[in-house]
């Protein structure tokens, strides 16, 4: 099914007829109903995993009960008839005041794990490390105001932006192109099968 | 063990607490000074495709971001539909990612309340904007609003049929649209890049964290018209339309807290090459 | 008016909470933490799971069925296959909508060689490489830094000589790269920390308003 599928999904690509259009746009449209229920097999995952702790008495396991309550508040008012779904106080409000500033705070901590990480490992041991850290100071400096240095900052920063680092992504991208289009071409060949699980 | 060794050794909670507290006062006291924005060619690509825009034509912005990235996306967010706004250019908003929903409803309903008061017209839903909804997994999403809205969208997120929206009159696919911006926070810019660009050609430009900004400079002038990268491109598009506002109020705590991450950085690399010059002198 | 007002600030003011009680990691891991990582988890599972059923599941299968779409029933069989994953006597029919998943991923195989590769070949052979102006001389280290930077990663030869020279010069060229992320990597953390502090001074305001 992955070759004939596959391929012709390759050949569409290069001969893209209209009466192959209506085949196109329905393995697209199964493919992401299909993974709306991989999905949905995620969120049972959780389920199971939080529910076998607590019936366990794992260690910890009062937190899963927090983590169900959760799940199962957003389920109820998310789902309940004439509650306006999407639109429903409870569901809105879990989202804005619960689920952004705690996954936003979360991801706010990485500044100061940046810092410690820069104050004690960032060491220009070597060429390669000191051109990085002269890479990584001028970026980060070129828009503190510094009277006259500002401009050549700024222009050096802009430089460093649009001719190493261009070239460094550039080659990087060819790299990774070459070896998705071999890895998708072992699946597609059956070469390559563990995507399927085990035997 | 000299005193630069003796700081780096300082347990990193007193780096935590410096680093917040310095950064904080910074943001409390934003008012004492003033930090220049500089614009720059890739930002101002995207200006000058929504001002060149003439009234009536519609883009697509696809919202892909979810509350993690929402410090650096919102603000760029605002600014894009704020100009749209102020244009007359229609807005259709999709999200790909899964906490995306939330992140349109939010910026949407403040943006056009904002607009509706700054511009002297009302805003309105179906007319100036809509919103499609999410799905999941993105190239094929991407793919398919390629091929036709309606097979992947039949309704917008508030359950009206696609036909009964008046924004979406004939509007089938990319090509009845000027172009597409699309503001990420993950993997999605590549999706974009790939399965939009690479495959229908339409008008792709991006708005990224700060994270993923230098990845893309490749892409410009082949693959991009444009791209607003982190927090500073925020500002700059912020400072292009002349609503500065949480990107540029934060410039000067960002610029504070470079500074002390670069001072951390220096002091760490001094104590290294004392102890280094230390050790060659012994022996 | 003040009703909305109070219900308002109490939203917020468990938002300025939720926030602190994260921010607290940073000192040590304890049960405020843990607290508001196991509610984040559960409540995003729970929003996603009502999202993808009633704006994804439901327009695209559901609707259409009742329609009398029945061929979208196919999709919706592969799918519910899906979840015999659990179970160890059938776990080989979920096999059945990956492969098919999968397959269709195909399409990526053209568009990655055309995008990755192609595009991005040509677009630095198409740049003026020369001596008459800067910007001709910086196309120049462009196009050297490309293939030298993927000589770098080319391990099948071992980097000795002119080739190892090449290959040098390419990981310097990386390196300025990896130095420009870790550059814009830093104000994207400190921004998110500074947009905290903004709902922080937010939530204060508000307070201080609402008792004075």
């Amino acid at each position: 099914m992955v070759f004939t599928v596959s391929l012709f999904m390759v050949i569409q690509y290069f001969v893209p007829l209209d009466s192959w259009a209506w085949m196109y746009q329905y393995l697209i449209d199964w493919t992401i109903i299909i993974g709306v229920f991989a999905l949905l097999l995620g969120i049972w995952s959780l389920l199971r995993v939080n529910w076998g702790k607590i019936s366990r008495r794992s260690e910890n396991w009062g937190y899963a009960v927090i983590t169900l309550v959760g799940l199962f508040v957003m389920l109820i008012f998310g789902f309940f008839p004439g509650g306006g779904n999407l639109n429903n106080y409870v569901y809105e409000h879990f989202f804005f005041y619960i689920l952004v500033p705690i996954q936003a705070t979360m991801f706010s901590l990485l500044a100061f794990f940046i810092a410690s990480a820069a104050f004690r490992a960032f060491r220009a041991r070597s060429v390669l490390a000191t051109l990085l850290l002269i890479a990584g100071l001028v970026i980060m400096i070129r828009f503190v105001p510094m009277g006259p240095l500002s401009e050549p900052i700024s222009d050096l920063a802009s430089w460093i932006l649009k001719v190493p680092n261009l070239a460094a992504k550039r080659a990087i991208i060819i790299g990774i192109g070459l070896g998705a289009v071999a890895t998708a071409l072992k699946i597609m060949l059956g070469i390559e099968r563990a995507y399927l699980g085990r035997d | 063990m000299n005193i630069f060794d003796r700081m780096v050794a300082l347990d990193r909670r007193w780096v935590f607490l410096f680093l917040f507290v310095v950064v904080a006062l910074a943001y409390f006291f934003r008012s004492q000074f003033s930090v220049g924005v500089v614009t720059t060619g890739e930002v101002e690509s995207i200006y000058n495709f929504i001002e060149n825009a003439q009234p009536g034509e519609k883009i697509l912005v696809s919202f892909d971001y979810d509350p993690s990235s929402l410090a650096e996306l919102h603000p760029m967010s605002r600014a894009i539909m704020l100009h749209c706004f102020r244009k007359g250019v229609k807005v259709v908003t999709v999200t790909l990612s899964q906490y995306g929903a939330g992140m349109v409803e939010e910026i949407t309903r403040e943006v056009s309340a904002e607009a509706s008061e700054l511009y002297g017209r009302e805003i309105v839903y179906g007319e100036d904007y809509c919103f499609i909804g999410y799905r999941p997994y993105p190239a094929f999403v991407i793919l398919g609003m390629g091929e036709n809205f309606r097979v992947f969208f039949p309704r917008d997120y508030y359950d009206t049929p696609l036909d009964e929206i008046p924004i979406m009159h004939r509007v089938r696919n990319y090509d009845d649209l000027k172009g597409v911006i699309a503001i990420t926070s993950g993997t999605t810019s590549d999706m974009w890049i790939i399965y939009g660009n690479a495959r229908y050609n339409m008008p792709l430009s991006l708005g990224v964290t700060g994270v993923m900004a230098t990845d893309y400079y490749p892409y410009l002038g082949n693959a991009l018209f444009g791209l607003i990268g982190g927090w500073k491109g925020a500002a700059e598009y912020e400072k292009l339309v002349k609503q500065e506002a949480d990107a540029n109020e934060g410039m000067p705590a960002q610029v504070v807290a470079h500074l002390t991450i670069v001072l951390f950085i220096v002091i760490g690399n001094l104590g290294y090459l004392m102890t280094e010059r230390k050790k060659k002198i012994t022996v | 008016m003040e009703d909305s007002m109070t219900v308002e600030l109490l939203w917020t003011t468990l938002a300025a909470l939720l926030t602190v009680a994260t921010f607290s990691f940073l000192y040590k891991d304890n049960p405020f933490y843990k607290f508001a990582e196991h509610l984040v988890v559960g409540v995003g599972a729970g929003y996603f799971a009502v999202l993808l059923v009633m704006n994804s599941l439901k327009p695209t299968l559901i609707d259409r069925v009742i329609i009398g779409q029945w061929w979208y029933l196919i999709p919706g069989i592969l799918g519910a296959m899906m979840w015999f994953r659990f179970s160890k006597k059938l776990a080989w029919l979920s096999r059945f909508p990956i492969a098919f998943y999968i397959g269709t991923s195909g399409v990526a195989i053209p568009l990655y060689m055309y995008n990755s590769v192609n595009r991005q070949l040509s677009a630095t052979l198409d740049l003026t490489p020369g001596f008459g102006s800067l910007t001709e001389f910086w196309n120049i280290i462009i196009v050297i830094g490309v293939l030298t930077g993927l000589m770098y990663f080319f391990f099948s030869k071992e980097h000795k000589g002119a080739f190892g020279g090449a290959a040098k010069f390419g990981i310097w060229i990386l390196m300025l790269g990896f130095g420009s992320s870790f550059g814009y990597t830093v104000m994207a953390r400190v921004s998110l920390f500074v947009q905290r502090i903004a709902f922080l001074e937010e939530w204060y305001f508000m307070v201080k308003n609402y008792f004075v």
